[in-house]
């Protein structure tokens, strides 16, 4: 975390969220080192974010992942003060978060930073139209002009033809994406995802996590995105932080967490991935061996070990595992059999 | 289960019901030892009294000079007799051809077609029944009332909704106001307001409040909290998210208020005549006084008839799905009806024609008179029966035994149901009746409410439980329940009396036919809210009907049924006041008495004092069972 704030989209430093009427006390004291359930039966607040720091970089998917009741949808509302922070500072493209005045802080809700809820929160008097322009509308846009941006929006996230509809007239999943559509409409820069799939159906889920893929890539934009969905964390998350307890147990990239978990937690979260899914051939390369034929296919470092395996298959000669043009190691059938059946040997 | 008889220790065990039955005993022999001694009887020259009396003879006197009156109280009764005048120089101009095309275009909005075809039907029926002008007057001041009632409900009931706090301190209070029988607001009113339009629209007012304010903050507090963050989220002012997503979201719940708000102003606007309010009151009040049911019928039919025309047409609104409008042919056809209407304002005179009225009262004498005397065996049997049997030996009890130990029982009772703090309440009360002077007429009415409540129970119970059970009778019986529901409270004397005469058992009869029906309904609903996999499974471990009713579904509907009981105390109390009218007695007398002899003020005003002291008493001593948290409940919130 050294790099210099404003090259990080969204930087927050040690922050705290106390709930209950003698917040303030806790955090002057010693109890806010106490575990969350004797603070409780100490003195009925809930400390739901616990010095919390990370940076997101512009552009990045960062992925908060936790069980429920492990404060991440309160540190993502803490994010744009939805939920007022105990302590701690919070940046969003440099500015600070917790310094802002009432119209400031609307105006950065306005603009820079917009959220999609779980339960969608859609207005159900309003046309689909009508709630995608919301916050044009609230802007105080004109009408014409909010309507025209409403209308391309809905057509990229695939909603063509039901702009007249109202919102119960639609399945969970069009709904969700007239929610996607409402915090996209107002083209910020960051955009945070409180579980916006947990419920959906898992084959609705996936499809809007391929939206969500798409759309990254479309539009480019910073996500930050919660969810208790280990495999949807994978899957979207460039780095991942895991919450337990109102405090970041890890954050890292998908493969930092399943070859490397910081503590028994994470280890026990990631023990039904496939390894060899997540992976690269970097965790299980070898220096060759000084009688190892160097004459096998060459593949790059990043590749998943899942991939190499019909390689492997088919050469005689151990692979060679490549950065760029410098030998990292060799991987050969035994490194790779024996990887592939540790999960089986484990369990 | 030998074992268990050897291992329990030899120390004696009373049975559970061996404390309050010595309790029992000992109050009874502590009756038979006091009896007749610290009764309180009644005096009607009691210093309080007199007080009071004094106090509105100095306020009549001085409603022109002392500042209080001058500078705001009067300014009230102005602009509440201003806005009144207004509604009735209006409807008055519009005269029945334009009320009815407006009402009909009204309908027509609400409910399409079969809503203004009622509408139209109902003006009309108000001139059938040769009661055009009351029944114009009642509509202003009805209109008048909810008008204000919605201007200050409104957006105080918004306010309890966004603010928990403003919630603790606006609820109970509008608890109290809630069991407030309707006599009560008259007697401060008219010392204040003095009498007429104006007083009544108030009273009307403050008595419809309560739902307004209630329903309103249920509606804003129920408004989906995502839709609320989602609103925040995206940069909405306060005031933005109020109007785009608080109020249309609790739209249809506050056509709710609007309708309660509405069945209470009606409900109240004719016991308002008592203070000189117009309307349709006037007949009913002199029909209940004259014990001539001829007289009030049709004044009673016209209200009914506005009551159902107003709850439909609100009900169709609230029950609007959250985007439905009148479509473009809805908004043409309403169009076409005020238009015509209007129009024919000109042409039609303005108020009802003579020769299409019909004149009943005379027919509807005879009927009662030819009922009273053809069912007189069975309809005296029954009353002889309950005076005798159960009404006098109560009142008996209860205006013999000395007024200490009325209020010991009073508290150990509420304190047993409710805990303290409720028993401290309850006994306040009591000893506040105690000093206004007015016990022995307390008692009595005490009487009527507990023997009502009790025939109340019994027959809310077996109804609700045999609507619980039988879908087929439920169907039947709910529509009556809703028809019943929607009628104004003295409407049930009109049969009462028409059976009984005016005695005290015609105010209890009037009273059971009051509250059954909500009773019934919150047993029913108690009984079929219990969860059907519990019923499941009861059923599959083989449980009989019978069972089924006694182990799983009673017991589970126990905070229903226990709110019933409330609900049916509190009802049963405001109808037997109101029968004072009927014959009733004791304090709902005292308070007509009040109204009608300038010097028996005091003594009214003071009744009605002690009718919410009652009331309040009588609801603290059973609300606990409903409220009181349970024990685990208690230690987790601690």
């Amino acid at each position: 975390m050294g790099d210099s704030p404003d090259s990080a989209a969204i930087t927050v430093e040690g922050l705290w969220k106390v709930f209950g009427s003698r917040a303030r006390k806790v955090l002057d004291s010693e109890d806010r080192h106490l575990d969350q359930a004797t603070l409780r039966d100490k003195t009925g607040c809930t400390a739901a974010v616990r010095d919390v720091s990370f940076e997101v970089r512009p552009g990045e998917v960062f992925v908060v992942m936790g069980l429920s009741g492990s404060g991440k949808s309160t540190l993502v509302r803490c994010l744009t003060r939805l939920i007022e922070p105990s302590e701690g500072r919070i940046s969003i493209d440099g500015e600070d978060i917790g310094a802002a005045s009432p119209a400031r802080l609307r105006e950065i809700r306005r603009h820079h930073v917009s959220m999609v809820f779980q339960h969608f929160g859609l207005l159900p008097h309003r046309k689909v139209i009508d709630n995608v322009a919301y916050g044009l509308e609230v802007q105080g846009t004109a009408r014409a002009a909010r309507h025209e941006r409403a209308a391309e929006i809905l057509s990229l996230v695939g909603l063509d033809g039901h702009a007249d509809a109202y919102p119960d007239q639609l399945s969970g999943g069009m709904q969700q994406r007239v929610g996607l559509a409402r915090a996209l409409a107002v083209d910020p820069r960051v955009m945070l995802f409180d579980e916006p799939f947990s419920a959906l159906d898992p084959l609705i889920r996936r499809d809007m996590q391929a939206e969500v893929i798409r759309l990254h890539r479309e539009v480019g934009k910073t996500m930050v995105f919660i969810t208790h969905d280990l495999s949807e964390a994978l899957k979207l998350g460039e780095r991942i932080a895991i919450m337990r307890a109102g405090s970041i147990v890890q954050l890292g990239t998908a493969e930092e967490l399943v070859g490397a978990p910081a503590d028994d937690y994470v280890a026990d979260f990631v023990r039904d991935v496939p390894r060899s899914h997540v992976l690269s051939l970097r965790w299980i390369c070898r220096a060759p061996e000084p009688d190892e034929p160097l004459d096998g296919p060459a593949l790059p470092v990043t590749t998943l070990i899942k991939e190499a395996v019909g390689a492997c298959a088919s050469s005689a000669s151990p692979l060679r595992v490549m950065d760029g043009e410098e030998l990292v190691g060799v991987v050969d059938r035994v490194d790779l059999l024996g990887f592939l059946s540790e999960r089986e040997a484990a369990a | 289960m030998s074992t268990t008889a050897v291992s329990t220790p030899s120390r004696l065990r009373l049975p559970r019901w061996a404390a309050p039955a010595g309790i029992a005993v000992l109050f009874v022999v502590a009756y038979l030892v006091f009896r007749g001694t610290a009764t309180l009887p009644h005096d009607k020259e009691a210093p309080q009294f007199l007080a009071v009396t004094g106090l509105r003879e100095w306020i009549d006197d001085h409603r022109n000079d002392n500042p209080i009156f001058l500078y705001f109280l009067n300014y009230i009764r102005l602009f509440v007799g201003q806005l009144y005048d207004l509604f009735e120089v209006v409807l008055y101009a519009l005269g029945w051809p334009g009320i009815t095309g407006v009402l009909g275009a009204l309908g027509w909005l609400a409910g399409g077609r079969r809503l203004a075809l009622l509408a139209v039907a109902s003006v009309s029926a108000f001139g059938v029944l040769g009661l055009w002008e009351p029944s114009v007057d009642t509509l202003a001041l009805v209109a008048v009332a909810v008008l204000l009632s919605l201007a200050i409900g409104i957006p105080l009931g918004v306010w309890a909704g966004l603010s928990p706090r403003a919630r603790r301190v606006i609820t109970p209070v509008l608890d109290v106001m809630q069991i407030m029988p309707t006599f009560a607001y008259l007697a401060p009113l008219a010392l204040f307001f003095h009498i007429g339009a104006p007083a009544g629209a108030i009273a009307t007012m403050i008595y419809s409040i309560p739902p307004a304010i209630r329903i309103t903050a249920l509606a804003v507090s129920q408004v989906s909290p995502t839709a609320v963050e989602a609103s925040t989220s995206l940069g909405a002012t306060r005031a933005q998210t109020l109007f785009k997503v608080y109020l249309p979201l609790a739209r249809p719940t506050m056509a709710l208020a609007v309708n309660q708000t509405i069945m209470m102003a009606l409900s109240m606007v004719v016991i308002a005549n008592l203070i000189s309010a117009p309307g349709l009151g006037g007949d009913i009040i002199r029909g209940l006084s004259r014990a001539q049911v001829g007289i009030m019928l049709p004044a009673g039919v016209a209200v009914v008839i506005m009551a159902v025309l107003l709850d439909r047409m609100t009900m169709a609104v609230s029950k609007r799905g959250p985007h439905a409008r009148p479509g473009r042919f809805d908004w043409a056809a309403a169009g076409v009806l005020a238009v015509a209407g209007l129009a024919l304002i000109p042409v039609l005179p303005k108020t009802w024609p003579e020769n299409l009225t019909v004149n009943v009262v005379s027919e509807i004498n005879d009927a009662v008179r030819w009922a009273e005397n053809n069912w007189y065996a069975v309809t005296t049997f029954v009353k002889d029966v309950t005076t005798e049997g159960l009404l006098n030996p109560l009142q008996t009890l209860f205006t013999s035994a000395p007024w200490w130990l009325v209020a010991l029982a009073v508290l150990l009772l509420a304190w047993r149901v409710s805990g303290v703090r409720p028993a401290l309440t309850a006994l306040g009360c009591l000893l506040a009746i105690l000093l206004l002077g007015i016990w022995h007429h307390t008692m009595q009415t005490l009487t009527t409410v507990v023997i009502a409540v009790l025939v109340t129970l019994v027959i809310g119970l077996l109804l609700g439980v045999a609507a619980a059970r039988s879908p087929r009778y439920s169907a039947v019986q709910r529509p009556i329940l809703d028809a019943a529901q929607t009628m104004p409270a003295f409407v049930y004397l009109l049969p009462a009396l028409a059976l009984f005469g005016t005695t005290r058992f015609t105010a209890i009869f009037a009273s059971v036919i009051y509250a059954v029906p909500p009773v019934v309904r919150l047993v029913e609903d108690g009984i079929k809210g219990v969860p059907p996999t519990v019923v499941e499974a009861a059923a599959s471990a083989g449980s009989t009907s019978g069972q089924l009713l006694w182990k799983v579904q009673l017991p589970m509907a126990r905070r229903a049924i226990l709110l019933a009981a409330n609900q049916g105390i509190v009802m049963t109390l405001a109808m037997v006041v109101v029968g004072g009218l009927v014959g009733a007695g004791a304090l709902g007398y005292d308070v007509v008495v009040g109204f009608s002899q300038r010097a028996d003020f005091g003594m009214g005003f003071i009744a009605g004092i002690a009718t919410v002291l009652l009331g309040v008493m009588l609801d603290r001593i059973t609300q606990g069972a409903d409220r009181r948290p349970s024990p685990r409940r208690r230690r987790l919130t601690s």
